[in-house]
């Protein structure tokens, strides 16, 4: 389904597509590019025949530092993840973002990809990752003065104790 | 008119001298509990089974409620249909406080009577935390039967002035507890305080 | 009204590119727009105002929020609101573990339950590397398809109120209780079933199926057939969503839209053809597409999707095999409720799979299914242990609601019902 990679895989080079690193997932590519080439490297998936953004979200991997990834790709904290899909000869592939936490920046999708301008007000919603010169930069889904982003990993359940039967009244 | 020699010639031409006594109170209540108009405070998927409620197949319109407002300034009773964000909690007192009194509310479902499955950062863990409740129908989500259940129960209620005791003894709703129902058994009711 | 001409196909899509005032989305925050009501307007005035519409609107589809900018009765710029029904169902997902993950993802979409159910469970069976069997495939595709009637039935009964026939909601309420009544019988509840289980379904299909599924089939048509002579050629009906909200494929393909709408635009893309699952490679059916891409191809495209529904559905009757409902792996499902009864290691087995679960290698996928609302995905991520890391669920209303301000743009406000009614949202899934 997915295109032929450029270069073919031996052991010494890792394999690429659009000059980013890849990996395999069941039926579809991963790319894994720096924050630097995501933008280039969506440009040139668009030109390819991408034609919709049909998902991005954020992952914390706060807990979970010792996941496989391709060789020359540095894990960090936060994933932005956007899955791509080409309707010509129909195939996917999400590119994989790792972003620091220590400048949790990426650029926005929007003057490609219009759609993704509530996704990424989710994930900056629900990871507090910033996505430069988005034009609502705003909270989506938490009201506007809530402190904190819920899905981080170090952001608690927030659940409370349950009473059973025989607990006073609340009011 | 004339002189009328037989009443039961008369049929209902005797309402006009014919007359019963009654208590003011049991007369307002009985009212009250034929004309409640449900306020629409349809959330999640208890919303749509309270749609199903008002369709042919429940005819919520048997009890005088087919009628959903829009408008709370018209509506007597809320049924708080799904689960309460935190986000949404402060709309809901505001449809509340809208309302005019004397008011009731339902909170149908799991989500809006507890939280639920979601006891988490998002929901308010109980609507009671946030308006008085009178009647809780249990159920994720409650069946239409269910609900006519709670409606029933809450018509009840009205009628013996039993909820209108209590809230001013407490402040609270009545916090009457109904069983799920399927349709077939006779429930029980419980008072929850 | 006329109907709207073909756009331009260079830039078909440019306006859904702009960042400024001449956008058609109202990019002021949420604090701003209650700040507006509380400002003193002369209502003599052509100056244009700000709305707030929901909340709690009867015609918002539950707990959408729209943010209007009006100039007298037209609707100049809007924004949607939404996180009013945010249950945090992600963060949830990740304190659940993948047998009880059903339960959560199921409340998602409340109008089409099975559609997330499946995804979860495709997603963790893809992780896990497991096949289920084939009679579980074909109860599957079914049991999706009934559901897409009756979500589409849901949707025929809204989209009458919405505009003005409201009979419409006691004709759709009928046809989608006669659904549910079947959907009850085989999975014990009307909603939020929680019934595909990774591995396969939760109960075997019950004695007299056929005959009562067949007898479901051949009650529908005809009353489908009443909604198409009751609503489709009634002139106030027509008047009222034709021309409409119009959009075309550029947009929807730009704004990342699918499903009815996108197809509405006369786009034909449906993952059930396009990049088959389950067993929709083996069955015939037609992918409906509209021309104009205004709320009455979509109407017409949900109307005619539910006759397609009905000949899947008739086609996996044919075709349902026999055998197993679900996965003979000893590591993914309990152990039937009978031996529970008889054997102690049966008992502690079924014990560990509902407290603990099971594991699933590290990894992470992502898969889409063809929702009612469009594509319907779920990335999901393993750390090798009981839960999911990170459970996420890519909602085609979340999505497709962008398109609304588009849609809105130079309408009148009552049009604005009638387009928030086609785009058929559901705010569940919206939120999350």
């Amino acid at each position: 389904m997915s295109p032929e990679p450029e270069t073919a895989a031996t052991p010494a080079e890792p394999a690429t597509l659009y000059g980013v690193v890849i990996s395999d997932s069941p039926g579809q590519v991963v790319l894994h590019p720096s924050v630097e080439q995501y933008l280039p490297t969506i440009e040139a998936m668009k030109a390819d025949g991408y034609v919709s953004v049909i998902d991005l979200c954020g992952v914390d991997y706060l807990t979970h530092g010792g996941r496989s990834l391709p060789e020359g790709v540095a894990p960090e904290r936060f994933e932005i993840v956007v899955n791509m899909i080409a309707h010509t000869a129909p195939r996917r592939a999400r590119l994989r973002v790792q972003v620091a936490e220590s400048d949790p920046t990426v650029p926005t999708l929007f003057d490609l990809f219009p759609g993704v301008e509530a996704m990424e007000r989710e994930a900056f919603d629900m990871f507090g990752v910033v996505f430069e010169n988005h034009p609502d930069p705003t909270r989506i889904l938490m009201p506007p003065d809530w402190d904190g982003h819920p899905l981080r990993k170090d952001f608690g359940v927030g659940s409370v104790p349950v009473q059973f039967k025989g607990a006073a009244a609340p009011r | 008119m004339g002189i009328i020699k037989d009443v039961k010639d008369n049929g209902m031409g005797g309402l006009e001298y014919n007359f019963l006594t009654a208590k003011i109170e049991d007369l307002v209540s009985w009212s009250r509990a034929r004309s409640l108009w449900p306020a629409t405070f349809g959330l999640a998927c208890c919303a749509i089974e309270m749609m199903a409620t008002g369709g042919s197949h429940y005819d919520l319109a048997r009890f005088g409620m087919e009628t959903f407002r829009a408008s709370p300034r018209q509506a007597d009773v809320m049924i708080v249909a799904g689960r309460v964000s935190q986000k949404m909690a402060p709309a809901l007192r505001q449809i509340y406080d809208q309302m005019m009194e004397p008011k009731w509310v339902i909170s149908m479902g799991v989500c809006a009577s507890s939280g639920g499955m979601f006891n988490n950062y998002a929901l308010v863990q109980g609507v009671d935390q946030i308006v008085p409740v009178d009647v809780y129908a249990p159920g994720c989500p409650p069946g239409p039967e269910t609900l006519l259940h709670a409606i029933v129960t809450l018509h009840k209620q009205i009628e013996t002035g039993e909820l209108v005791k209590r809230r001013e003894a407490t402040g609270a709703g009545a916090g009457i507890v109904v069983e799920q129902r399927d349709g077939q058994s006779d429930t029980q009711i419980v008072l929850s305080r | 009204m006329t109907l709207l001409e073909q756009p331009d196909p260079i830039n078909a899509a440019e306006r859904v590119f702009r960042r400024g005032d001449d956008s058609a989305v109202l990019r002021i925050s949420e604090a701003d727009a209650e700040m507006v009501e509380t400002v003193d307007i002369d209502p003599l005035s052509d100056e244009p105002m700000i709305v707030n519409m929901g909340p709690v609107h009867p015609s918002t589809h539950g707990v959408l929020r729209l943010v209007l900018e009006m100039q007298g009765e037209q609707v100049l710029r809007s924004k949607p609101v939404i996180g009013y029904l945010h249950t945090g169902m992600e963060k949830t997902g990740e304190q659940l573990s993948y047998l009880q993950g059903g339960t959560n993802v199921t409340r998602m979409d409340y109008a089409s339950p099975l559609f997330n159910e499946l995804v979860f469970s495709l997603a963790t069976e893809e992780l896990l590397g497991i096949e289920v069997p084939p009679r579980a495939q074909w109860i599957r595709t079914m049991m999706c398809e009934l559901n897409r009637i009756s979500s589409h039935m849901l949707f025929q009964a809204t989209n009458g109120m919405d505009v003005g026939a409201v009979s419409m909601m006691l004709y759709g309420n009928r046809l989608r209780e006669e659904t549910l009544r079947i959907l009850e019988k085989i999975t014990g509840l009307r909603m939020n079933h929680n019934y595909i289980r990774p591995g396969g379904v939760a109960v075997d299909l019950h004695d007299g199926w056929r005959e009562d599924i067949a007898g479901l089939m051949d009650l529908l048509p005809p009353l489908i057939d009443e909604f198409d002579e009751l609503l489709t050629g009634q002139p106030i009906f027509r008047e009222r969503l034709q021309g409409v909200g119009a959009i075309n494929a550029e947009e929807c393909l730009a704004l990342g839209v699918t499903g009815p709408i996108l197809r509405g635009s006369g786009y034909a893309w449906d993952l059930r053809r396009d990049m088959p699952y389950l067993n929709y490679d083996e069955l015939d059916f037609d992918v409906i597409v509209g021309t104009y891409g205004d709320c009455f191809d979509r109407y017409a495209v949900r109307l005619n999707e539910a006759r397609e529904s009905i000949k899947i559905v008739q086609q996996c009757m044919e075709k349902m095999p026999t055998g197993d409902y679900r996965l003979q792996d000893k590591k993914v499902t309990p152990p039937p409720r009978a031996r529970i009864d008889e054997s102690m290691e049966a008992l502690i087995h079924h014990f560990k799979i509902f407290t603990e679960g099971f594991k699933v290698p590290e990894g992470e996928v992502y898969v889409a299914v063809e929702s009612p609302r469009g594509e319907l995905g779920c990335y999901m991520v393993s750390d090798g242990g009981a839960h999911p890391y990170r459970m996420h669920i890519r909602a085609p209303s979340f999505v497709n609601l962008q398109t609304m301000p588009h849609m809105m743009q130079d309408a009148l406000v009552a049009d604005v019902v009638a387009i928030i009614s086609s785009v058929d949202p559901v705010l569940g899934e919206v939120d999350r």
